[in-house]
């Protein structure tokens, strides 16, 4: 009985996140965004700067809406293919750390009056991959925003980033000449060691 | 000192000219024929910016009032709004003209000769607008990317383009010629003093920093001079992590 009563509370449990799934995308990316700027205002931690608190939260609370082996395996581009599956889960792992960094030094750097504004949608929600589009509003330019995302039924929106622009750049593909300059000169192995070696680096500072 | 950066823009112009004479492009990146070279004015860029730049602007951001570096940012933010509203007119938008137009006279007028941004609080914002996008806008390719020494990332087109920015920059006019140094200096070292942060993070975050510039220089310029609002699918984006586009990778 009791059994049987904790089975049908733990699948309710599981279907829950379900149930919340599937947003509009542009109101699940404005919900994201206030929920993150809100926490690192409110953080004293982070607003003294510790990084690390901020690499952790933006694990906690980015990183489940992100789809990062895609986003990995868009930068590293067709040489992806071949690579061993140990070598996409070290490279994953190794440009998590490099953007995980870079990222949570921006956020850090979010001022009390900056707004992120998140532009009404205006592709078809079912499409299985969007563009949402937003601004960074607080100073006297907007500075443009964009991600985009495709469908996850694990992901606690309904959503996941794979790939996103600041100011007219997309930032993976940006990535993708420095890796494959890498690749031919050093081979797969060569591009994890040339990241594992920044990350140390950065980490040192 | 008009004609004299007018003059060395022309000397730049024709140094490109010259290295299309002889760019060999083996094997490299077909925007980037002339790598090498670009990259060999990368470095000096770079070290004159270590030894000299950097360390001023470091030095202005770290000592000198916040709100008089904001003034300072307001003013000639405000004299570049101008030289905007003519190049959003030449590419025949309405509301960006109009509305950096406004933001030109409120700012002049209200905050007094643009010392003080009243135009962003009524909700006029800027649209940044140079003669290289223009020409973009109508048509006119990029060209290839040059590295221009002290200025930076450049195409061919952006470099031609400098000549007429030259001209439509209101600073260019202030007399005597002595106070419009000074001011040109002020300008440089604060607007490097709002890379501070930034540039280390870049550092930070890349393996080559010369091609991730270039590319994220060119994929910026080529944003900035499309047509109409940006297409949602502009490149097609390959899901390098399915072995094919129509199987699913769960």
């Amino acid at each position: 009985m009791w059994k049987s009563l904790a089975l049908v509370f733990f699948s309710l449990l599981a279907a829950l996140p379900l149930q919340a799934a599937q947003q509009a995308p542009d109101v699940f990316m404005q919900q994201l965004s206030n929920e993150l700027l809100e926490v690192v205002r409110k953080d004293p931690a982070v607003k003294a700067g510790d990084l690390q608190k901020l690499a952790n939260l933006v694990d906690s609370r980015v990183l489940p809406n992100v789809n990062f082996q895609r986003m990995t395996a868009s930068a590293v581009g067709p040489a992806w293919r071949q690579a061993t599956p140990e070598q996409q889960k070290r490279l994953q792992e190794e440009f998590k750390m490099l953007l995980v960094r870079s990222y949570s030094g921006a956020l850090s750097q979010a001022k009390d009056n900056q707004t992120i504004v998140v532009k009404n949608f205006k592709g078809n929600p079912d499409d299985n991959e969007v563009v949402v589009r937003s601004e960074i509003r607080g100073g006297s330019e907007p500075v443009p925003l964009d991600y985009r995302l495709e469908k996850s039924t694990d992901a606690p929106g309904g959503w996941k980033i794979y790939n996103f622009n600041l100011l007219g750049v997309w930032l993976v593909d940006n990535y993708r000449t420095q890796f494959s300059q890498e690749i031919n000169a050093k081979g797969i192995d060569g591009l994890i060691n040339t990241l594992a070696e920044r990350n140390k680096a950065n980490s040192r500072k | 000192m008009q004609g004299l950066s007018q003059r060395f823009t022309w000397l730049l112009l024709c140094g490109c000219l010259v290295m299309t004479g002889c760019a060999s492009t083996s094997g490299g990146n077909p925007l980037d024929p002339f790598e090498a070279t670009n990259r060999r004015i990368d470095a000096f860029n770079d070290s004159v910016d270590q030894a000299v730049l950097r360390p001023v602007a470091k030095t202005y951001f770290d000592y000198t009032p916040t709100l008089l570096q904001t003034t300072v940012q307001n003013f000639f933010g405000n004299l570049r709004d101008v030289w905007s509203v003519v190049n959003n007119g030449l590419q025949l938008k309405p509301k960006e003209t109009v509305e950096t137009g406004m933001r030109v006279a409120v700012n002049s007028v209200i905050g007094l000769y643009g010392l003080m941004d009243v135009g962003t609080p009524l909700g006029l914002q800027k649209h940044p607008a140079d003669f290289g996008q223009t020409l973009g806008y109508w048509g006119m390719p990029a060209g290839p990317y040059v590295v221009l020494p002290l200025m930076g990332p450049s195409t061919v087109r952006d470099t031609a383009a400098l000549l007429v920015d030259r001209q439509g920059d209101p600073w260019g006019y202030i007399n005597p010629v002595a106070s419009r140094n000074q001011g040109s200096v002020l300008r440089l070292v604060d607007k490097r003093a709002q890379f501070l942060g930034f540039d280390d993070r870049l550092n930070e975050m890349v393996l080559d920093k010369y091609s991730f510039v270039r590319d994220a220089y060119l994929q910026k310029r080529r944003a900035q001079v499309r047509r109409g609002p940006p297409p949602d699918s502009e490149d097609e984006q390959e899901n390098f992590d399915r072995p094919d586009k129509n199987i699913s990778n769960k």
